[in-house]
């Protein structure tokens, strides 16, 4: 059966269809002479009904030969065929009936005058199967417009979820070669600093590669994290890179997507403090109000020497994943003024749920 | 030994992190040949440093905060040779390559640094190659210029693009008109022209760019020319193709 006429409501409009067509055969035969309305309404709507049941094999049909690949002279070879042989096979299943009311006082005679009337039958018949057969054709041509429609989404959504991971998971090559360097350089001068920060950049590797696979993890995670990765920043730029940490215990506890903060946190460092030559400060603040969670990060820059469209990807990221997340409920504001870059993140407070 | 008695080789280190400048001196205590007489943590002391000491070697860091390595190198007419060093920029390492620059990955490895320390060795002395095209290929692809660097003795000036009136080109030099002063930079204004925005910035002239922008009005002058009226009245010649491009960017416009 069609996979439309599965569902009950097409069903029902399927069947009232071919009433309807039922009811305009009666019309035909009635007008044609020789048979009453009641006659022919008590023979023909039953047969209507078994016509439509029958014509559903018209499906498998219609299947076996598509428009678009099999040759026209093959499309209409099969559906005549079909038609005339299930339109015959209706018409003698029509007269067995036909005789069958006949032996009742009220229709007597009624297998002669129904005999009279074959003709017409057989060619409505198939008329009403060739019918039903463009009917089918455009329900195929719906179901594979449908599937093709799902198919396309399914891939855009399996694309997105495929690039936020890849963005999730991004380690800036830039800085991992500069932290490397400086292990280099401090292997020599300072080989205990070499070694802590080779555990720092482990730990912050480590870190990120697990944090992507969580849905979501506490702040205080996150905290972590940026925590590392400005302490491996700070061995690089010493003096130049000054940081603030305003964030309520509260807050801390609170939920949030992985990796929401550190691209963040890294533009800062890269595209504002790496741009001055006497360096600057970056600034994380945190707090909770009226059911949301309000993060703040802000860093000194140069708005000359810092093109906008340098800050894009990072932030396009973040933008991308709290709308996947949270959709309306969340929002990211870009303020940049002279000597100040500000990213402002609100999204619903999410408490951390208690363990069991 | 006979390098001992030789003239020792000046050089420059250039990088804003110490500890790569660290390395760096580490990696030439072995070469008492050469002599490093400055350390500069920016592009602005390095353009200085150069003009007072006249290194013939310099390690130059690519990536550092307003004046990037090809900046400093676009910006000194001295010849020097240069070895690059850079953490991971793939446009910049394709563009070295092509180029024949010498270049040293971070972390920079002993076996390496020799290699480009031989070679920059041999090169000292040479003329160097146009630096418009390294630069220009570093670039990576479908980005333009946001600002260009202009010298004046060890006075460095950066001019955003948007900034930018018009550029005027003068025998060897070309002219950059923003806000009322005129630069002068020694480059050709074919190069100054590829390194802009085509959406931005129009050749009306053989010898004129224009910050689209700035054109208020063009005029009629005499048979077959016409003449761009900028906001500050600037007037500048436009040729027939010129006005060609300024119609069709008109028209992408509109």
């Amino acid at each position: 059966m069609p996979t439309l006429l599965t569902r009950r409501s097409y069903q029902g409009a399927y069947l009232a269809a071919w009433l309807l067509l039922g009811s305009l055969l009666v019309f035909l035969v009635k007008v044609s002479g020789g048979i009453g309305t009641l006659e022919a309404t008590v023979l023909l709507v039953p047969m209507a009904v078994l016509f439509a049941a029958a014509c559903l094999s018209a499906w498998y049909t219609c299947r076996a030969t598509p428009l678009r690949t099999s040759g026209m002279t093959r499309i209409f070879a099969t559906h005549l065929l079909a038609a005339f042989v299930l339109s015959f096979a209706w018409s003698q299943i029509g007269r067995l009936y036909a005789r069958a009311l006949a032996s009742s006082p009220t229709f007597s005679g009624l297998d002669v005058r129904y005999d009279a009337h074959s003709a017409t039958i057989v060619i409505s018949g198939v008329l009403l199967y060739l019918l039903n057969v463009g009917f089918f054709y455009v329900l195929i041509a719906i179901e594979a417009s449908r599937a093709a429609e799902a198919r396309v989404l399914e891939t855009s959504v399996l694309a997105r979820d495929a690039e936020l991971k890849a963005l999730k998971a991004q380690v800036n090559p830039h800085f991992l070669f500069n932290s490397l360097n400086s292990i280099s350089a401090l292997t020599s001068s300072d080989p205990a600093k070499a070694r802590e920060m080779c555990i720092l950049l482990a730990e912050f590797l480590r870190m990120t590669l697990g944090l992507g696979e969580k849905a979501s993890i506490p702040l205080s995670e996150e905290l972590s994290l940026v925590r590392r990765f400005l302490a491996i920043e700070k061995v690089r730029f010493g003096a130049r890179l000054q940081m603030t940490e305003e964030v309520s215990e509260e807050c801390k506890t609170m939920l949030i997507p992985p990796l929401l903060l550190q691209p963040l946190i890294e533009n800062a460092v890269t595209h504002g403090i790496a741009n001055l030559p006497d360096g600057g400060s970056v600034r994380l603040a945190a707090h909770s109000e009226n059911g949301r969670l309000s993060i703040l990060v802000e860093n000194t820059f140069d708005a000359e020497a810092t093109p906008g469209h340098r800050n894009g990807m990072g932030l396009a990221n973040v933008r991308q994943r709290l709308e996947a997340r949270y959709q309306k409920l969340a929002s990211m504001r870009v303020a940049p003024n002279a000597t100040l870059f500000q990213v402002n993140l609100s999204l619903p407070a999410e408490p951390r749920e208690e363990q069991s | 030994m006979s390098a001992a008695s030789e003239k020792k080789i000046d050089a420059l280190i250039v990088d804003d992190e110490e500890l790569a400048r660290q390395v760096l001196r580490e990696l030439l205590q072995v070469h008492p040949e050469i002599q490093v007489v400055a350390e500069c943590a920016n592009g602005f002391e390095a353009v200085k440093a150069v003009v007072a000491h006249k290194p013939a070697l310099m390690f130059l860091d690519v990536q550092m905060p307003k004046l990037s390595g090809f900046d400093v190198l676009e910006l000194i007419e001295e010849d020097v040779a240069v070895i690059f060093v850079t953490a991971y920029d793939q446009y910049a390492m394709k563009a070295f390559e092509v180029h024949a620059v010498d270049y040293l990955l971070k972390p920079i490895g002993r076996e390496r640094f020799e290699a480009a320390l031989e070679r920059a060795k041999k090169r000292i002395g040479e003329k160097m190659q146009p630096v418009q095209e390294l630069v220009t290929a570093a670039r990576p692809p479908q980005q333009y210029l946001e600002r260009l660097v202009v010298r004046d003795g060890t006075r460095v000036t950066l001019i955003p693009a948007a900034k930018l009136d018009y550029v005027e080109a003068q025998d060897d030099y070309v002219a950059l008109a923003t806000q009322g002063a005129k630069h002068l930079k020694q480059q050709t204004i074919a190069s100054v022209e590829a390194g802009l925005d085509p959406a931005r910035f129009v050749r009306i002239h053989r010898s004129y760019i224009v910050n689209f922008e700035r054109v208020v009005r063009i005029e009629p002058y005499g048979k077959d020319s016409r003449l761009a009226i900028l906001a500050d009245g600037t007037r500048l010649p436009v040729s027939r193709t010129g006005y060609a491009r300024l119609k069709s960017l008109l028209d992408d416009r509109a």
